[in-house]
C-alpha cells in the first residue's frame, strides 16, 4: 500500500486503482465496468442488461404463456370466423383486447422486481450483531432472532432474516426459491415464475382478473359456436366434428376457470381486508386469541381505501439498483468538480464506500437509464425459450387444477414460501458472505478491522 | 492504512465509524426512521440538528408515499394505458426521491461535511437505514 503515496491531484477514479489485494479475485480494472445486477447476490435471472428480472425457476410460465397463446390462437382460428358470420364482429375485437391485457399484465408480473430488499451492508449487520446480545461460542448456531414492535398499539414480531443480515420489515418475508427478502410477501407463484410482492401484486391482480374474464369469454363463446352449430339441425356430435378445436378449448377453459376464478375472489378478499396470502395462511391476524384485539394493523377499516391502497397506491421504486454500476467500477459520469466533500479512501472496502455527491448525480444520471424498460411485451431476448427447466420444476403442480391457490393441498411451496429460513440455507451464507461469520460472532470486533474487500456480492447500491 | 497524500487541501479522511439509523415501524410499513439521536454523534452534532434532519426526511417520504387523490389518479391512468406511462413519465415517488437526494446533499454540504460526517441516502441501503459516516477528525481544516 506504501505505493499509494503518490503526490498528485486526487482523482476518484484514483480510487479504483488502488491495489487491494482483497479485489484480485477477478480483473475488474480491465474488464468493462460492470452493472450490479451482475453480482446479484439472490437467485434471480436478468436479461436486457438489467432491466427485466425474473426468479431463477421460472417455473411454468412458459406453460402459462403457452396454454393462454395456444387457447386464443384456436379462438381465434377456429370459433371468431363462425361467431363473426353469425353474430357480430366485436366478439374477436373483445377477444384481441382481452387477451392484450392478460399477457401484458403476465409479463408485467412476471418481470418486475416485486420488491426485493437488498441483503444488508457488511457494515450494518455488524451494527446489528453488535446490539443483539449473543452468548457467543463459535459453534453455537444463535436462536432465531426477534423483535418486537407496537405498529398501531399492536403488538407484531420483527424476524431476524440470517440470509439478508437484518431485521425483516413487517409484512416482508424471504423467498427460499428466489432467495430474496421480498417486501409485502404475498407468495411465490410458479405460475407467473417470479415472486408476487409490493411493487407487482396489482400486476398479478389485473392478470388474474382479465384472465377471468378472457376464459370466461371464450368458454362462453365457444358455447355459443357449437350451440348455434346443432340449432342448424345438426347433432352436436356433428357440431364437434366441425370444430374439433372448440372441445379443445372448452376442456382448457372449463378446467381453468374454476380455479382462475376461486383465486380471483380469494384475492379480492385478501386486498380488501389488506391481508397477503402469507399472512392469511399463517393465521397472523385471526382472532385467535380469543378476547385480545389482535386484527390486521395494516388494514384502513374501509374496503374501497384497502383497494385504492393495495391497487392505485403509489408505485414504490426497485430497490435493488440492478442497472447501477458497481461502485469500484463506476466511470464518473459527472465532473469531479462537482465533489465539495473530501473523497474517500478505498482502503479494503471499496465497494462499501459511502456516497460522495458525485455518486448521487450519478445515480440520477442513471435511473434515467433503468427507466426505460424493455416493453414487456418484446424483450429483446427471448427469455422464455431460454430458461425451460419444467423438467425439474419442484413447484409444478400436478394438474392445470392446482394454480396458485391456497387450497391446493400438498403443494406449499406454490402457495408461500417458509417465511424464515429454519433449514439448512442458512449454510448458504457461509459461501455467500465469507467476511461475515455467524459461526464466530464477535460483536465487539471493531469496523477498522473487517475484512470487507472480497465480498463482491454485497454492498450494491439500490437506485431509486 | 496507508491513504493518498496530496498537496492539496483535501485530504483523505479515514472512516472512523458508521452509526445506523433504523427504520421506525411504529405507524406500519411506512418508510420512518427514528429520530432518536445516537450516542455516538454527541461530540460532533446538534441533537436538535439531527431531529430536525430526520424528521424532514421522513416527511419527504411521507409525501412520496401519502395515499391521495393525486396518487390514485396517477395509478388509475398507468393502469389504463398498460402501465406504459411510465416509459415517458416518472412517478411521483421517484419525484419525491430526487428531491430526497437533493435535501441529503444539501444537508451535507452544510451541516454534516463540516463536522466530519456524511449521510447516506436512504435508497441506497434499500431503506432500511440512514447511514452516517463518521470520519476521523485530524485536520484542522475539517473543522471548518
Amino acid at each position: 500500500m506504501m505505493k499509494n503515496c503518490e503526490y498528485q491531484q486526487i482523482d476518484p477514479r484514483a480510487l479504483s486503482v488502488l491495489p487491494s489485494s482483497a479485489q484480485n479475485h477477478n480483473e475488474k480494472k480491465v474488464q468493462r465496468p460492470r452493472r450490479k445486477w451482475e453480482v446479484f447476490p439472490g437467485k434471480n435471472r436478468f436479461f436486457c442488461d438489467g432491466r427485466i428480472i425474473v426468479a431463477r425457476q421460472s417455473g411454468i410460465l412458459p406453460l402459462t404463456l403457452g396454454l393462454i397463446v395456444v387457447t386464443c390462437g384456436l379462438f381465434f382460428a377456429f370459433d371468431c370466423p363462425f361467431l363473426v358470420k353469425h353474430l357480430t364482429v366485436f366478439i374477436p375485437v373483445i377477444g384481441g383486447v382481452l387477451f392484450l391485457f392478460v399477457v401484458l399484465s403476465l409479463l408485467r408480473t412476471s418481470f418486475t422486481d416485486p420488491g426485493i430488499l437488498p441483503r444488508a451492508t457488511p457494515d450494518e449487520a455488524a451494527d446489528i450483531e453488535k446490539q443483539i446480545d449473543t452468548s457467543g461460542s463459535s459453534t453455537y448456531r444463535p436462536p432465531p432472532r426477534t423483535k418486537e414492535i407496537l405498529i398501531n398499539q399492536q403488538v407484531v414480531k420483527l424476524k431476524y432474516c440470517f440470509t439478508c443480515k437484518t431485521f425483516r420489515p413487517p409484512r416482508t418475508s424471504h423467498c427460499s426459491l428466489c432467495d430474496n427478502c421480498v417486501e409485502r410477501f404475498d407468495h411465490h407463484c410458479p405460475w407467473v415464475g417470479n415472486c408476487v410482492g409490493k411493487r407487482n401484486y396489482r400486476f398479478f391482480y389485473s392478470f388474474i382478473i382479465s384472465l377471468s374474464f378472457l376464459t370466461s369469454f371464450i368458454f362462453g363463446c365457444v358455447i355459443t359456436h357449437i350451440t348455434l352449430r346443432t340449432q342448424a339441425g345438426k347433432s352436436i356430435v356433428q357440431a364437434i366434428q366441425e370444430s374439433p378445436a372448440s372441445v379443445v378449448e372448452l376442456v382448457i377453459c372449463f378446467f381453468s376457470i374454476w380455479s382462475i376464478l376461486g383465486l380471483s375472489g380469494f384475492h379480492t378478499y385478501l386486498i380488501a381486508s389488506n391481508l397477503t396470502t402469507n399472512e392469511d395462511i399463517k393465521g397472523s391476524w385471526s382472532s385467535k386469541q380469543g378476547a385480545e384485539d389482535s386484527g390486521n394493523p395494516y388494514t384502513y377499516n374501509s374496503i374501497i381505501t384497502n383497494c385504492c391502497a393495495t391497487l392505485c397506491g403509489p408505485m414504490s421504486p426497485s430497490l435493488i439498483d440492478r442497472r447501477g454500476f458497481l461502485p469500484d467500477e463506476a466511470i464518473p459520469v459527472v465532473s469531479a468538480s462537482e465533489i465539495e466533500l473530501p473523497p474517500f479512501t478505498a482502503k479494503n472496502d471499496s465497494h462499501m464506500c459511502t456516497q460522495s455527491t458525485k455518486d448521487v448525480l450519478e445515480r440520477v444520471v442513471n435511473s434515467f437509464d433503468s427507466h426505460s424498460l424493455c416493453p414487456p411485451g418484446t424483450p429483446k431476448t427471448s427469455p422464455l425459450s431460454v430458461e425451460v427447466s419444467s423438467a425439474t420444476a419442484p413447484s409444478a403442480e400436478a394438474s392445470p387444477l392446482a394454480g396458485c391457490s391456497r387450497q391446493q393441498d400438498g403443494q406449499p411451496v406454490a402457495a408461500s414460501c417458509p417465511p424464515f429460513s429454519r433449514n439448512s440455507k442458512r449454510d448458504s451464507l457461509h459461501s455467500i458472505n465469507p467476511a461475515f461469520r455467524l459461526a464466530s460472532p464477535s460483536p465487539s470486533m471493531t469496523r477498522a478491522t473487517l475484512i470487507l474487500g472480497d465480498v463482491p456480492d454485497l454492498g450494491f447500491i439500490p437506485l431509486p | 492504512m496507508a491513504e493518498t497524500h496530496s498537496l492539496q487541501d483535501l485530504q483523505q479522511p479515514t472512516v472512523s465509524s458508521k452509526v445506523y439509523v433504523q427504520r421506525d415501524y411504529s405507524s406500519g410499513t411506512l418508510s420512518k426512521f427514528q429520530t432518536k439521536f445516537p450516542s455516538e454523534l454527541e461530540s460532533r452534532l446538534d441533537k436538535q440538528q439531527f431531529e430536525e434532519t430526520i424528521q424532514t426526511l421522513n416527511n419527504l417520504y411521507a409525501e412520496a408515499e401519502k395515499l391521495g387523490g393525486k396518487s390514485y389518479l396517477e395509478g388509475c391512468l398507468a393502469c389504463l394505458t398498460a402501465y406504459t406511462i411510465f416509459l415517458c413519465m416518472e412517478t411521483h415517488y421517484e419525484k419525491v426521491l430526487k428531491k430526497i437526494g437533493r435535501y441529503i446533499k444539501d444537508q451535507n454540504e452544510k451541516i454534516y461535511a463540516p463536522r466530519g460526517l456524511l449521510l447516506t441516502d436512504p435508497i441506497e441501503r434499500g431503506l432500511r437505514v440512514v447511514e452516517i459516516t463518521i470520519f476521523e477528525d485530524r485536520s484542522i481544516g475539517s473543522g471548518r
